[in-house]
Order: structure tokens, then sequence, then C-alpha cells
């Protein structure tokens, strides 16, 4: 059986307001799907959503993981079903080391009927596996020695991102950004750990304004997100056409998604992390 | 070599016996036990039972009479306590007795949990009066008689090593620094006396197993600790085994003397039953350039107040003191640290973390004070503060007393609910809710953690674990 995130006719509020306004997207393993959108259009809301963020009010609507419905899943439960998402602001754990976070979530993720405190991976085992996949993100051994996101630079937050997906190997990935803040040769090297894992293994959802990581993983569909819904989908060459133009296309032909956009554009960081 | 008493080798007429509040049952031999209360008549037969000199027993009844003429603290929380339905001194052998059969199910899984040595297990539990400390530790001790370092129990001290003892004895905290310093010196039994020779370095934490009488879990047990010139120790004081106890009232008195040069750590984990009030008073003199630091973990108990204090004597002595505090329901941790400069260019830290939970309340208490003419001197204060839940308290109460321009003191405070982004990120890679929550706390307490032993690192970590899943306290 195919592997299939559905999420249909969603609408979500913060605190009463709303931000997404009926989305549909479906995603299957091993398509990828780019999703774009000028800022406060909901690219990262929908993200967040999908993983169960405490913030946001669904209205209406659904997301479906093949049988299952997400929407009743508390956020480590969806994590276990296989969805995962790379964010665009980690957030720091200070004097967690990621070692010891990667190997819960790990143990977690592999072995989702697992019981707390019941057996983590093996130590030696999860180490060699935890320096290989390093190794091949061309990140120092005393990296897992840090703590959580704590001081990171934008450009190691981000590999450390991937270095999770890489370990977790989920059925769905988000990437919220994850090529802003990473040079050509690290969005290189996160492209190689996704091909690591295979594309064809898992649906991929790649949040981004940028083109980066979509030349090394060009998109099976591009949707263009606006004022809260998805005005627009194509293929690749839609985000080509977006990345080389911009949004005024889409603008003009859907001036009213436009005109909400705006309506919460400004306060940007607080539409998106308010809470 | 120690040895075990168990039901079978004393009597075991129930006329004796008596079941306290944890029904562990101890059952008394015909061996002396003072009746509960305290007055001049007791304390006078807690002096003739230890056969003490003369000069000690005078220290006593003095600082009886102290002790009932002090007023209660006005500060920390609320104490009651009726002084006259304590015993003030069991012979260790009514200690004994108990059987680990007596043991209640849930201290056994603690153990069990905490990963805890069997042997040790009996010992904290109190079915064995004495941890073999001479098998595993035989060696070691001799080692260090060998450099002159004395480490033994204080009743042992009084009487073989009755000069240097007398010499330090309730000077750092004498009888009249508060009721409580003034009650231990009434009534104290047990405890460690440990003096090292000048210049020695020991290089491995001397703890409190390691002794060899049984009195070293006592109510009231009085340490004092004695670094010469250029030496340099560690001592590790308690366990986070739960550890329970007959009486209600914990009230130990520790002193401690750094001499110029010298180093000393004094570490203390202690995961008290959650009907003791723990009421300590610890304080060290530090002298030219010597290092005190305390490091003082504090979980469970009803009421614990403590405060530990490094006085900075002498130029360019320095205090450090990291205090953490975990409170849960029906708790009230009002722990802190005292630093005072007395002289210049002498240089001190605080950081304290305290940890509130289910409706536990901790406190921050702490004193800065810079004498006149402790110039140039540095005082540095950090008390963060995690609260996990709305019903839980925290508050920070920070003295500064400065009396002296040329100085720089800091204070920073922050106090934080748990993280609902932390959490969240967490719960996103698959941790529950309860994992994510156990693994911020123990990120909060690393800087502490990574301060310990291995071993109480790692015991700290599960019992911070135990607390997060509610189980234990």
């Amino acid at each position: 059986m195919t592997d299939i995130l559905k999420i249909s006719n969603l609408h979500v509020s913060i605190k009463g307001k709303p931000i997404l306004k009926g989305v549909d997207l479906t995603i299957k393993k091993g398509e990828t799907h780019a999703l774009m959108g000028p800022n406060g259009s909901g690219k990262s809301t929908l993200g967040l959503v999908i993983m169960g963020h405490p913030g946001y009010e669904v209205t209406q609507g659904e997301i479906f993981l093949n049988e299952t419905n997400v929407l009743e899943l508390e956020p480590n439960e969806r994590a276990r079903a296989g969805i995962f998402m790379a964010f665009q602001r980690p957030i720091a754990v200070p004097g967690v080391k990621m070692a010891d976070f990667l190997r819960h979530a790990t143990t977690n993720v592999r072995n989702p009927d697992r019981k707390e405190g019941e057996d983590l991976i093996p130590m030696r085992e999860f180490r060699k596996e935890l320096k290989e996949k390093m190794n091949q993100l061309q990140m120092d051994a005393e990296f897992a020695k840090r703590y959580v996101n704590d001081g990171f630079s934008g450009g190691e937050m981000k590999r450390a991102e991937i270095l999770q997906l890489a370990m977790l190997q989920p059925k769905f990935a988000i990437l919220d950004e994850t090529d802003s803040g990473l040079d050509a040769d690290a969005v290189r090297l996160a492209s190689q750990s996704i091909a690591e894992i295979g594309r064809e293994k898992m649906g991929l959802l790649i949040i981004t304004h940028h083109d980066k990581l979509l030349v090394h993983n060009p998109p099976d569909f591009t949707h263009v997100i606006l004022g809260g819904r998805i005005v627009e989908t194509g293929g690749k060459e839609l985000a080509e056409e977006l990345h080389s133009n911009g949004y005024d296309r889409i603008r003009r032909e859907h001036p009213d998604a436009a005109a909400d956009n705006d309506l919460y554009a400004k306060p940007k960081a607080e539409a998106e992390f308010a809470f | 070599m120690a040895t075990e008493l168990t039901s079978t080798d004393i009597d075991t007429s129930d006329a004796v016996g008596e079941i306290n509040k944890y029904n562990f049952r101890t059952k008394s031999t015909a061996v002396f036990k003072a009746r509960k209360g305290i007055d001049a008549e007791i304390v006078h037969q807690i002096s003739d039972m230890k056969d003490e000199p003369d000069w000690m027993r005078a220290f006593r009844l003095e600082s009886l009479a102290i002790f009932e003429s002090k007023p209660m603290p006005k500060w920390g929380g609320a104490i009651d306590i009726d002084f006259q339905d304590i015993f003030y001194y069991l012979k260790p052998t009514d200690h004994q007795g108990k059987t680990w059969d007596d043991v209640p199910a849930e201290i056994k899984d603690t153990f069990e949990r905490l990963g805890i040595p069997e042997a040790e297990r009996k010992y904290l539990s109190g079915v064995k009066a004495q941890f073999e400390s001479e098998v595993v530790y035989g060696s070691l001790k001799e080692d260090l008689a060998e450099k002159g370092v004395i480490f033994t129990d204080t009743d042992t001290a009084v009487r073989e090593h009755p000069d240097l003892l007398r010499e330090y004895f309730g000077k750092i905290i004498p009888p009249h620094d508060n009721k409580f310093a003034a009650l231990n010196s009434a009534v104290w039994s047990g405890g460690s006396f440990i003096y090292v020779p000048p210049g020695v370095k020991i290089d491995f934490p001397l703890q409190a197993y390691f002794r060899i009488n049984a009195e070293n879990m006592g109510q009231f047990e009085r340490t004092l600790i004695i670094v010469d010139e250029g030496a340099q120790v560690h001592y590790v004081e308690g366990c986070t085994a739960p550890m329970y106890t007959s009486e209600s009232l914990h009230s130990a008195v520790v002193e401690v003397i750094v001499k110029k040069n010298a180093r000393c750590r004094y570490t203390t984990i202690q995961n008290w039953a959650n009907n003791i009030y723990n009421l300590v008073t610890k304080r060290a003199f530090a002298y030219r350039d010597a290092v005190m630091e305390w490091v003082d973990g504090n979980l469970g108990s009803k009421l614990t107040m403590k405060y530990p204090a490094v006085y900075m004597m002498e130029p360019g002595a320095r205090g450090e003191i990291l205090s953490i505090a975990f409170s849960s329901k029906g708790q009230h941790q009002d722990a802190g640290a005292k630093l005072v400069h007395c002289a210049p260019n002498t240089t001190g830290q605080i950081i304290s973390k305290s940890i509130s939970k289910n409706g536990g309340r901790s406190s921050y208490r702490g004193l800065a004070r810079v004498e006149k003419g402790a110039k140039n001197s540095k005082c540095n204060v950090v008390c963060d503060a995690l609260i996990l839940d709305a019903q839980s308290r925290s508050d920070t109460y920070p003295y500064i007393e400065i009396s002296e321009q040329d100085v720089s003191v800091g204070h920073e405070a922050s106090v934080s609910r748990i993280g609902e982004e932390q959490l969240f990120y967490l719960m996103c890679h698959g941790l529950s809710e309860s994992e994510a929550s156990t693994m911020i706390v123990n990120g909060f307490i690393e800087p502490l953690v990574k301060e310990l032993p291995m071993e109480y690192a790692v015991e700290m970590n599960r019992l911070i674990q135990l607390q997060m899943e509610g189980s234990v306290g």
C-alpha cells in the first residue's frame, strides 16, 4: 500500500483569527511537493498544524495518514506514525545533549510502541549510525555533545534538522525553510542525505521561497499558497517561475487571496509565532 | 567487618516493638534509649552514654540554654514541631533489628529503579547498621592514613583527636548562631570529622559511605572538616536514595575550615521523606587564596531550610555555591546560599536552580554581603527557577548588603514556565510529554549534575525521572 497524507478543507485559527482557509493537499509516498508563498501566506502554519502545535485551533477539515486521523494524535504520536518536520526555527533545549535527544527520538520513532523507560537503541549501535550520518553531513563529531540548538549558528541548526531527518527516516517529511541559512555546499549535502534515505521512500513537502533545495530535489508538484488558500498548483516549472518572477502574477490573478494575505502579512512574527 | 543484625539476633518481644511512620518495625533490645523530649537531664544522659570530656558536656548544656532562649527563625517556611515529642538520642543499635522483609515494597522498588547496589540498599533502608566500608574501602583508608589524613566519625574524633577537634569545633557555627544550630550543639551525635594535612591532595571523593561508624545517618549529625594549607579534598554526603528516618526533624551542623591555598568541595545530594523538617546550618571559612565550593542538592522533605555559606576571611579567597532544589506536592524548599566577603580581592559566585512541580514551593534565599574594607571584591548571583505547572510556586529573596564602594556585585534572576515550544519541539521528535519534560528538567539542572561524581550524576538523573513520573515522594 502506498502511504498517503491527505489534508482536506483545512481551516485553522490562532486566537480566533483565521490563518488557513480551506487547504487541500494530498502527498503520496515518493512524491516531492513544493509549497511556496509570500510571507504571511500560512506556509509555516500548515507545517506546524500537521505536527500538532498546541497554539493553533483546527476549526474545520481533516488530516489523514492512510486510515489514521492525524488530528486526534499528540505530536509525539504523529512523529511515531512517521511524520517529521524540520523546523524553520529550531528550539534550543539547554543542557540536553544532541546525542541523548536523538537517541530517545530515534528509538521512539523506530519502535513506536516502546514504553517509556524501556530500552533505548544500544549505545554502540546508535553511536555508529549517528557518526556515519554526521560524517555524511560533514558535521564535527563534537556536535553530538552540544546542547540541542543551544548557541547554534543558523547553518548549524539547519544541518542538525537534516541530521534528525536522516536518523528518523520518516514516511513524510516537511522541510520548513530548511534551505534558508544554508550555503550551496550545505544544500548539496542536505540533498544527498535526502537522496540517501531515498526520495522514492517518502513523501516530501518542501516549504521554501528559495529554489536551492528544489534544484536538487525537483518537485513533482508546486503549490502556491496565498492568504491561507492554495491558489495554484503546477509542476516544477511553476516553482521556477515564482523564483524568477516573484508573486506579482499570482497576486494579480487572485486579488481576494492577496488582500487577505496582506492583512496578516504585516505582523509576521506575531502571525507565525505568537503563543 | 560489619555485622548485620537481623530480627533473629535480638529479642523480638513485641512489648518493645514500635511501628513508625513507614511501618518499619523497629524493635528495641535492652539498650539505652533516652526518653522523648529535651532538657538538661537528656543532655546529661547523651554525654554520659558517649563518655564525653567535661568541656563537651559543658558545651552541650550551654547550647541547650541558648536553644531554649532563642526564638524560632522568622524567615523561611512554617515550622510546626513539638520539641518535646522527639527522641533526641537513639543508640545505633535501636535502628537495627529491621529485616529486609520489613522494608516497604515501594522503597525497594525505588532502590531498584535508582540502580543502587544491593549491599547499599540494606544500609540505606536501615536494615544494616553499617555499609561494609572496610571491605570496599579498606585499602583506600590505609593509604589515606599513611598521608596523615583523619577521616572518622565526630564522636570518635572527640575521643581520639581532642585537641585538634576542640580548636575548631563550634567556632565556625557557634551555638548562638540560630535556634537549630543550638539544638544540634546540645544533642549532636555522629557526623564526619576530616583533617587533611598541609599539601595533601586527595584525588577521589571522600564519601559518607566510607565511614565505619554506625551513627552517620543521625538526626543531629555534626560534621567538621579542616583542610590545612595547600591541601585539597572533595567530600560527598548523602545519596539519592530516599532517606527514611523515624523522627521528623533532621538538623545538622557542618563546619569547614579551608586554610591558605587549600581547596574544599562539599557535595550533598539529599532526598528526604516528605514528612521531614530538614533544617541545616552549613558554613565554611576560606582563608588566603583558598577555594570553598558547596554543591547542594535538595529533594524531598516537608520543609528544607538550608543556606550553605562561605565566609571569605582573607584576600584572594573564593567561594562558590551551586544549589538546586526540587519541590513537589506538600513540599517547601527554602534553599539558597550566603557569601560574605570579609577581605579584599575575594570572589564569590552563587548559582541556584530550583524546580517546582505539582503544587510544590521553591524559594531562593541568598545573602551577598561585602564588609567594609573588602575592596575589589566580586560577587555574582544567578538564580533560575523552573515552574512546571500553575499550582506550583517559586520565590526569590535576595539579601544584598554592601559596606564597601569599590566592589562588583551582580544579581540575575529568571523564572520560567516549562517552555511550551521546547515541549512541542521534543514531542515532534517522538518524545512523550513526560519524557520531554524530564529531558528539559534534566537539561535545566545539567550545570549541577555535571559537577557530581559519575555515580551520583547517574542516580540524580534517574531520580529526576522518577520525580517527574510522580512515583516518588
